[in-house]
């Protein structure tokens, strides 16, 4: 006979605690967790189980570096323009003067827009810039200017990017028009005040504070766009080699003839999303030190 | 000050000309099927079809099962958390915040290499059970939005208060669980469905790598095969769109009134 009753090995009300958690942990394990770790290690093993870097290595040759340099191309071109045409839109509605139906107007079609991806969006796309689409009928009916003569493509790197900029400006508009509203009164006159013209304030007191934000948005844009698949799936069918249609068509069809090699494809997306997400969360975190 | 707002209105129009003429041409488009005039004859082709009324209510009855089986999952633990192990709220917070990070298409690879048929957990193995796994994969995907907008209703309650006062009068955890901390953070579990079922309706990527017959891959066969019908699915998606969101945006200009009484 030892320890007295009263001192189990776990406290009950400790045990109780977790055990409130553990639906939750479990879930996560199952479903968050356990996949991807098993794609994580999957990368570094070959088909017999060993411990290999050959997967890794597979990744870059020029099959695959292809799809990944176009992937990279079409997200930062859509995140660069979805953030630059979205901070003038939120700058706009919150520092242009414009009327306040135009802001809350903006800001609710933002919230739809933003959701407005994948298929349907494809569909809207084509139904506008394609071959029989509005825009390009009107432009050459109208004004006899044969859009697709000029060697524009729905189907290719533009015009990708052109389509997932309609999801890509509402979001940065979502996400930096708080940041806009944050700017004091106080920091603009205390910068005229001290002898700064419009060009300077901007300069050297807005994009300071702003640049957190500002960069943030821009890598989580790009995450956003380099995870996405209907969309461009849809529009292009599996002709335009980004890396989520090479992985989908790995998924369904082992296309690389090697599954570990398909597991390093996946690592590889996670750690470019991952990478830009992380980023974006911690220059977050510094820019709402000035949103107090 | 002036040019100011010239530019500002420049900025407006050019994005709202962005914005407006895709949906325009596409409403247009969707009225094309007879030729020679303008007709609804795609929507009707796009109702009468079995196929899409059966996707749809595929997907709206996967929608309503991951909110439910979601907030059962996400409202007890938020609550769970903030009472007794604040200490585990940023690992909360940083799992929840994973399946952005992850992209979708990584997750459901991982799902088909880990429940196959001939695995420990085989969910594939049958037909209701990659339903079940489908239903987990939503829940994943809306994870991030569910648990952040309960947490957020979470905060402006007191928990702590609460569950003493609920017990004191005498309540089991199942009495405090649902009929004291359930109804005050309604306004987030309303705003974490919303955006679910928006989600759930047009997610593409993961009912078609499991083979289930969703909303997402017909509209992918449909936009493969057809003309005419495409742009009035469209018009139809952004429509439900609208709506969930919509939903979403009043609720929340609603809620944002309602700390004012006392």
């Amino acid at each position: 006979m030892t320890a007295a009753p009263s001192r189990p090995l776990i406290p009950k009300k400790t045990l109780v605690d977790w055990l409130g958690v553990s639906p939750f942990v479990l879930f996560a394990l199952m479903f968050l967790i356990l996949p991807t770790l098993y794609l994580v290690t999957g990368a570094f093993l070959n088909a017999d189980g060993q411990f290999t870097l050959e997967n890794i290595a597979g990744l870059f040759t020029p099959k695959i570096l292809a799809s990944y340099s176009i992937s990279l191309k079409v997200s930062l071109a859509s995140a660069f323009g979805g953030a630059l045409v979205g901070f003038f839109l939120a700058w706009a509605v919150v520092l242009g003067g414009v009327p306040a139906w135009v802001r809350s107007g903006l800001l609710t079609f933002s919230g739809v827009a933003s959701n407005f991806a994948g298929v349907p969006l494809a569909f809207a796309f084509l139904a506008t810039l394609g071959r029989t689409g509005l825009v390009t009928v009107l432009l050459r009916d109208w004004f006899g200017f044969n859009l697709y003569a000029t060697g524009f493509n729905l189907l290719s790197f533009l015009g990708l990017t052109l389509t997932y900029m309609y999801f890509q400006i509402p979001l940065m508009v979502l996400i930096i028009t708080p940041a806009l509203d944050g700017l004091k009164k106080e920091w603009r006159e205390a910068a005229e005040i001290l002898g700064a013209n419009n060009f300077q304030y901007w300069t050297r007191v807005v994009l300071p504070i702003l640049f957190p934000s500002i960069l943030g948005t821009f890598l989580l844009l790009f995450a956003n766009a380099f995870g996405a698949i209907a969309t461009a799936y849809s529009l292009t069918g599996s002709t335009f080699n980004i890396v989520p249609i090479q992985l989908y068509a790995q998924i369904r069809g082992d296309v690389l003839h090697n599954a570990n090699l398909g597991y390093a494809l996946a690592l590889g997306m996670i750690v470019i999303t991952g990478v830009s997400n992380f980023i974006y969360i911690w220059m977050r975190m510094r820019a709402e030190r000035w949103q107090k | 000050m002036k040019t100011q707002k010239i530019w500002a209105w420049v900025a407006i129009l050019f994005g709202s000309t962005y914005f407006i003429l895709p949906l325009i041409a596409t409403f247009e488009f969707s009225l094309r099927m007879r030729r020679g005039e303008y007709s609804f004859d795609a929507y009707r082709s796009v109702f009468s079809d079995v196929q899409f009324r059966e996707s749809f209510s595929y997907s709206i009855l996967m929608a309503l099962l991951t909110i439910v089986f979601g907030v059962l999952l996400v409202v007890p633990t938020a609550y769970w958390v903030r009472l007794r192990l604040p200490q585990f709220r940023p690992v909360v917070e940083f799992v929840t915040l994973l399946p952005l990070v992850i992209p979708a298409i990584v997750i459901v690879f991982g799902y088909l290499r880990l429940y196959n048929s001939s695995s420990l957990i085989p969910f594939t193995g049958s037909a209701r059970g990659t339903d079940l796994l489908l239903m987990f994969a939503f829940m994943t995907l809306s994870l991030p939005y569910m648990y952040r907008s309960v947490d957020t209703a979470m905060r402006t309650i007191d928990v702590t208060t609460l569950t003493e006062a609920a017990q004191s009068l005498g309540a089991p955890w199942r009495t405090i669980l649902f009929r004291c901390i359930f109804p005050n953070v309604m306004s987030g579990v309303l705003s974490g469905a919303f955006i679910t079922f928006a989600i759930v309706i047009g997610e593409f990527t993961m009912p078609s790598l499991l083979n289930r017959p969703a909303f997402g891959p017909y509209l992918q066969l449909i936009g493969a095969n057809r003309a005419y019908e495409p742009p009035a699915l469209a018009i139809i998606a952004f429509a439900i769109t609208w709506a969930s969101i919509g939903l979403l945006q009043l609720l929340s200009r609603f809620n944002k009134t309602a700390p004012a009484k006392p």
